[in-house]
């Protein structure tokens, strides 16, 4: 039976508490107090200036892959934040985690519930016998206007769920979707900032019947009742509204209702539904039979029901042990990274326009990170090489792939001259395990940890935007 | 004996005041330094067989010479060799010389920073590389942060913890800015103090700004002849005793091989050069040297790099003094890059207009005692991959050391 095969989250390192944002508008004061905009308290996930919701995907995807299914023919990319109005970003993830040329990449982008219709889509297709591993990573990065609620409400973060039919840990019992029109949150092209009509509205109209609509379908379907489930894992846009569906539906919020970590990360968009479900998931036994629903622009809902198969799966970090990693940055850190607020550049020569031809003819180098090894001394190096730089000879390598290769650090600097949205930037030489150097820059290294030996590993981040063209390419960071 | 060895002189040089030259264009730069050049030769312009231009960023093609000078009609050439790039042009001058193509051939190294507004020059990930077509994706390293890791590591392999290690450093560019500080055409003119270099900002941890060279304007030029013809221009010429030019194999920083405490490439071209000129005990018989300070950490490399310190005992001859003005081997008499400033294209040729000038005693208040042979050490590129150029000059013919 068709279902969820492997799984993995990535929540960004760094955290912006909420009273920090409050402090930051002035509305820790009793006068600002009253007029209702205080801080709901808890602490929201940000993504580094160098992540977006595409590299966030490709961290959740390499760790699904390395969990669980070792390769997958298809990669779905659910996300409102797509960094392209135009052009697939399904394709440059499913290049940077190196699936076959053959897979099918597919972005579902534009609604927040955009994850489980990618589920939806990958279950169809392994059930009908288009693909045999599809992986749906949702991942966004949404903002909400300064002083606004969704500013401090909004997290980030990305989900990697593999759909497939062997060595299931959840199958997917039953599926059931409704739509609805309305106009609740949007952004219309080149909006930064999500829009929401009255919130009274949008919740009880919108989100309210949506889910009650769906989730009360799926039930009667399925002939299940609210306490058949061990447990009931559904979107909220924030707490009040997610409690007051689970009221309403007679769930018992201690004991079924998964918690929506808003107040470790935020509604992180499309990825919200996903990591809720990898957070049940982390606690799930086999046997245990799982509600889901989501929301947006309708609802999808979905009963799993938890495999043998959870006990072999498990042994990776749950979602509650990685959000104990974590570095707090101010709200000024927050605007610079979201680039909100002009920044004095060093006065430093222009850097160059990224060439299409190029990106695209080294493409396995810089989005996959191969490099070559020698087939005559055995020596790694990166970039991929003609002439062999140990032993000289030509054409004879084999590709060799840097990304999942750990490293440490040989010497480094802090780079006060180069142009970096945080400047100074961590720049270190690192020698990988098995051979090779590359020189690159050391991210989520704090100036003064980065010591000589210090072990590293690759990560794919945003290194640039120019010319309208988006670049990523590897980066260190400490391996914690 | 080499191939070169004692068949070129150099006959007049120029060398333009080096700084923020604010109302001087490249043109104005290019004409002053021939023009004293030419003079000092005692040549006309006329005279000139075909000319070599070395420049950066200051110019394209020959043109930019020929221009300038309204050079009539004869061979030029344009070179570049990142900050090797003045010595590239004396190298070709010299070498066609030697080869019989001409009798007297001019090379000039130019460059023209100031007007960029930059602060020091492009990331080093441009070098070597075309900036026509690139993926944008190679990191954004600017000059001091990769000589940053050189001082990281050669401060970690030789045990010098980083106070100490910023003291010796800090030695180097106060030697530097005492010698420029003696000489009018040096871009800087103030004496530094050990406590100035170490408080000085950060720029790439652990060089501060006061480790980093000027970034300036300037202009310098040489003329050069048949070593046999040299007497007829005039009494003290100088002559070529070797030219040495190491390019290493590696772009990007590849192997592992590498150990981030030395200049492959420095190490290369000295022992060519030695060979060359017939020089044994480098440190006894050169009587002068100008080397490629462009951050202190690099002269230090480069006392063990050319064979004067032995590895990782730099520190034992900044101690002793053995570098200064007074001391067992002069370095960097005129101020160096350090305090001299370091507009690209001109470094080689300004190095050796001041070796030049010592050879013929002719350098005032920093000349250096009985000087028989000069040496000039000027690097193009990273610390991994660079170009390293020698020219050992001196100031008798048919004598080696």
């Amino acid at each position: 039976m068709v279902g969820i095969t492997s799984f993995e989250a990535y929540i960004p390192a760094y955290r912006l508490s909420r009273d920090e944002i409050s402090r930051a508008w002035g509305t820790k004061n009793e006068i600002s107090r009253a007029w209702g905009t205080k801080s709901i308290g808890g602490e929201r996930a940000v993504a580094k200036h160098d992540e977006d919701s595409l590299t966030m995907a490709v961290a959740a995807t390499l760790g699904c892959m390395k969990k669980g299914v070792q390769q997958a023919d298809g990669l779905f990319f659910a996300s409102t934040t797509s960094p392209y109005k135009e052009k697939q970003a399904a394709a440059i993830i499913a290049a940077a985690v190196d699936l076959p040329k053959e897979s099918r990449a597919v972005d579902f982008t534009d609604s927040l519930r955009g994850a489980t219709i990618a589920m939806n889509s990958a279950v169809d297709a392994v059930k009908s016998g288009t693909a045999e591993n599809i992986i749906v990573a949702a991942s966004d990065c949404r903002m909400g206007a300064g002083k606004s609620q969704f500013e401090p409400l909004f997290g980030e973060g990305a989900v990697a769920l593999a759909i497939g039919a062997t060595d299931v840990i959840a199958t997917i019992e039953r599926s059931h979707s409704v739509f609805s029109e309305m106009l609740d949150m949007w952004r219309l092209e080149g909006d930064s900032f999500i829009h929401s009509w009255e919130e009274r509205f949008v919740i009880n109209e919108g989100y309210m019947n949506s889910m009650h609509t769906v989730i009360s379908q799926i039930m009667e379907k399925h002939n299940a009742t609210p306490k058949d489930f061990s447990k009931v894992v559904f979107y909220g846009p924030e707490t009040r509204s997610h409690t007051g569906l689970a009221r309403r539906l007679g769930f018992d919020l201690e004991m079924q209702v998964q918690n929506p970590l808003f107040d470790s990360i935020g509604n992180m968009g499309t990825a919200a539904l996903p990591m809720m479900l990898v957070a049940a998931l982390d606690e799930a036994k086999p046997g245990d039979l799982i509600l889901v629903a989501n929301y947006g622009d309708g609802g999808d809902a979905f009963i799993l029901k938890v495999t043998e198969n959870i006990g072999k799966f498990r042994g990776s970090q749950k979602i509650n042990e990685r959000l104990e990693k974590k570095m707090y940055i101010n709200y000024e850190t927050y605007l610079n990274w979201r680039d909100l607020v002009p920044i004095q550049e060093p006065s430093r020569p222009e850097s160059p326009t990224p060439s299409i031809p190029c990106l695209w003819r080294e493409s396995k180098s810089v989005l996959a990170f191969y490099g070559k090894k020698c087939n005559k001394c055995g020596t790694a190096q990166y970039p991929p090489q003609r002439v062999c730089i140990k032993c000289q000879s030509k054409d004879d390598f084999g590709d060799y792939k840097f990304s999942d290769k750990k490293g440490s650090i040989f010497t480094y600097t802090l780079d006060f001259l180069t142009p970096s949205r945080e400047s100074p930037a961590v720049i270190g030489t690192v020698d990988f395990e098995g051979g090779g150097r590359v020189m690159c820059e050391v991210t989520e290294c704090e100036h003064s940890k980065i010591k000589i030996g210090m072990p590293v590993e690759m990560c794919f981040r945003k290194v640039g935007q120019k010319g309208g063209i988006r670049t990523y390419f590897w980066k260190a960071k400490p391996i914690s | 004996m080499g191939m070169i060895t004692d068949k070129v002189a150099i006959v007049g040089m120029g060398c333009t005041k080096f700084g923020e030259l604010w109302d001087k264009n490249v043109d104005d730069l290019i004409t002053e330094a021939t023009f004293e050049a030419c003079e000092d030769a005692g040549v006309e312009l006329k005279d000139v067989e075909a000319a070599w231009l070395g420049t950066v960023f200051s110019g394209h093609t020959a043109l930019s010479l020929s221009y300038p000078l309204k050079l009539q009609y004869i061979p030029v050439t344009r070179v570049e060799n990142m900050c090797a790039t003045g010595t590239e042009a004396l190298r070709g001058a010299a070498y066609a010389v030697a080869a019989g193509a001409c009798n007297i051939a001019l090379a000039v190294g130019v460059e023209k920073l100031k007007d960029t507004g930059w602060t020091g020059v492009q990331p080093s990930n441009v070098v070597g590389r075309t900036t026509m077509g690139t993926t944008a994706t190679e990191l954004e390293l600017s000059p001091p942060a990769l000589f940053a890791q050189l001082a990281m590591r050669y401060f970690h392999q030789y045990n010098l913890p980083t106070e100490r290690g910023k003291m010796l450093l800090a030695e180097i560019a106060v030697k530097n800015h005492h010698n420029g500080s003696l000489n009018p055409k040096a871009h800087y003119q103030n004496k530094l103090s050990v406590e100035q270099v170490m408080k000085a900002p950060i720029v790439a941890p652990p060089l501060g700004v006061l480790d980093c060279c000027g970034v300036s304007d300037g202009a310098a030029a040489a003329i050069v002849t048949r070593a046999d013809m040299a007497k007829s221009f005039r009494n003290d010429p100088i002559y070529i005793k070797s030219m040495a030019i190491s390019v290493g194999p590696s772009r990007d920083p590849v192997s592992q091989e590498y150990d981030f405490a030395h200049v492959e490439e420095n190490a290369r071209a000295s022992a060519q050069a030695y060979a060359e000129a017939g020089i044994t005990n480098p440190r006894a018989e050169l009587s002068v040297a100008e080397v490629h300070d462009c951050f202190t950490i690099h002269e230090m490399t480069v006392y063990e790099d050319l064979g004067w310190s032995k590895r990782g005992r730099a520190k034992d001859d900044i101690e002793a003094a053995t570098f200064t003005l007074k001391g067992e081997l002069p370095v960097n008499t005129d101020g160096g890059l350090k305090c001299f400033g370091h507009p690209l294209g001109a470094s080689g040729l300004r190095m050796q207009y001041e070796v030049y000038k010592q050879l013929q005693e002719k350098a005032g208040p920093r000349q250096v005692r009985n000087p028989r042979l000069g040496l000039t050490h000027n690097l193009g590129g990273s610390v991994w991959g660079g170009i390293a150029c020698i020219c050992v000059t001196g100031n008798e013919l048919h004598k080696g050391s």
